[in-house]
């Protein structure tokens, strides 16, 4: 299998890669790890004309605190992360379930991000925090909720010649807790469903703000806003998650496929948000 | 495009078309053939090399991306005698068609620069992106197990 062919500018600086983009439009790609632009140009399933290969900017690739949350840089590759000394719950959770450990040398959150595959993982820990990515282009550079980064299967809302620079995942505000459970054929296979759980409890034990969004049950990555809604302000109890874990079921639309049938698919996502809730109350309160 | 690379200690160019990958770089350009050719769609982990010391498949990554960095392949491990990777793979019997063995010693290598004393499931989970049709893992496991034992008693050895 080989790709069609391309021409391709392998940056130095960030400064170049984005002129470069802005200079190609349209016709730029931007190959982060490439462990799923490689993958759909040897299909054939991705023909850019032109790539801008980002891998040896230099200072791309930062893990660290600023300002009230964690930031990633656009060549944080998974295995990074996976070592990475993460408060983030859900984010800890996620990293080691992403790829198999080889991919993982290569792949990158941010490119993982920005890819919007709905089976991917990321996407659904970063609704459930309700992480920002940072967009950057020649004439600046705008911070975008996850919400509306995300727009659609495999579609995201960056402008032509935009990147993603950066992803910043908030700290918590008071006690936090989360987790990602993902059920998967084997390591390396994407999620036949999974979830991602974010809580962050108030001074008096109720919970003052809650995450849960899906994986591979929609045609986009997915926020369950009304099990969301169910549990903010409530103090937590076995009846309100179990209530919330209803109410997730009720917003995946998974289809029938060689990894299971739908019915299924939405059992285990009551099942996992269930779970999810328990043991992120667990370590919120730890 | 012209790629230089530096490959199992050795400074090597070929002129390559962009999408030039790396593993048919190595293969064809370089004729280092140890290094296989599986999947071919980043499953298997047969074409794993080790980029700056890092397990990479090198079926889905581009020669140029390469291109001023340190490649090690299988035939680089042979270092006059058989690396303790190789050694033991042979003693534990950690192979049968062999198609495998080249990505799971190079990653068995890597494990085992992080950590000497690995369990079972830390191998497991170390190897869990290649996968061997022939022997149930079993000895491989046994196999980068009994490399570390050495390997770490060659170091004692030395520092002694
Ligand atoms: C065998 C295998 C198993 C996998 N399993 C999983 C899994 O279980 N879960 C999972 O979530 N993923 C999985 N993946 C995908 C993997 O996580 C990829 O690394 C990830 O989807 C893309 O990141 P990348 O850095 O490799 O991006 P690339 O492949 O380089 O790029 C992907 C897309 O994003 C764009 N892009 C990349 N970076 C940027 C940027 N900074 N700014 C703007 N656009 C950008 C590219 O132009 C391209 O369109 C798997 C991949 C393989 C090969
Ligand atoms: S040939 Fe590269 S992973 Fe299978
Ligand atoms: S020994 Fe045959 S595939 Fe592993």
């Amino acid at each position: 299998m080989y790709p069609a062919a391309f021409e391709v500018t392998k940056a130095r600086t960030l400064d170049e890669a984005l002129a470069k983009l802005a200079d190609l439009g349209d016709d730029g790609r931007v190959l982060a790890g490439g462990q799923s632009l490689i993958p759909m140009m040897k299909l054939r399933v991705a023909a850019p004309t032109h790539l801008v290969d980002i891998n040896e900017i230099p200072d791309l690739d930062g893990i660290k605190q600023v300002n009230g949350h964690m930031s990633v840089g656009a060549l944080a590759r998974h295995a990074d992360v996976v070592r990475a000394d993460v408060a983030n719950h859900t984010v800890a959770a996620a990293a080691p379930w992403v790829a198999d450990p080889v991919v993982r040398n290569r792949g990158t959150m941010c490119g993982s991000i920005a890819h919007c595959d709905p089976e991917g993982d990321w996407n659904s820990v970063m609704l459930a925090v309700r992480a920002q990515v940072v967009a950057t282009s020649s004439s600046g550079e705008r911070v975008i909720p996850i919400d509306e980064f995300v727009k659609d299967f495999f579609t995201n809302s960056l402008q032509e010649g935009e990147m993603v620079t950066e992803v910043r995942v908030p700290n918590y505000a008071g006690a936090g807790g989360g987790d990602y459970l993902k059920l998967e054929r084997k390591i390396g296979d994407y999620a036949t469903v999974a979830v991602a759980i974010h809580l962050d409890l108030a001074g008096d034990g109720t919970i003052a703000q809650a995450g849960v969004a899906l994986t591979a049950v929609n045609h986009v990555n997915t926020r369950a806003s009304d099990a969301e809604a169910i549990l903010v302000g409530n103090a937590p109890s076995e009846e309100l998650f179990a209530a919330a874990a209803d109410a997730a079921a009720a917003a995946a639309d998974p289809v029938s496929d060689i990894r299971g049938p739908a019915e299924y698919k939405r059992d285990v996502v009551r099942v996992f948000t269930r779970r999810g809730l328990a043991s992120a109350l667990a370590k919120a309160q730890d | 495009m012209e790629v230089n690379v530096t490959i199992n200690g050795a400074a090597r160019t070929a002129e390559v078309e962009a999408r030039t990958l790396l593993v048919d770089f190595i293969r064809t350009n370089l004729s280092l053939t140890g290094t296989h050719i599986g999947c071919d769609t980043t499953s298997c982990g047969v074409c794993t090399v080790l980029l700056d010391g890092t397990p990479v498949k090198s079926c889905t990554m581009f020669a140029f991306q390469a291109d001023g960095h340190e490649i090690q392949t299988v035939e680089g491990l042979k270092n006059g005698e058989l690396h303790p990777i190789q050694a033991a793979f042979k003693e534990e019997h950690g192979l049968q068609c062999g198609f495998c063995t080249p990505g799971m010693m190079l990653v068995g290598k890597a494990l085992l620069e992080e950590n000497l004393n690995p369990t079972d499931d830390e191998v497991r989970w170390a190897i869990s992106g290649n996968l061997c049709r022939c022997t149930g893992y079993m000895n491989i496991v046994k196999a980068i197990q009994t490399a570390g034992a050495e390997l770490s008693a060659a170091e004692s050895g030395a520092t002694a």
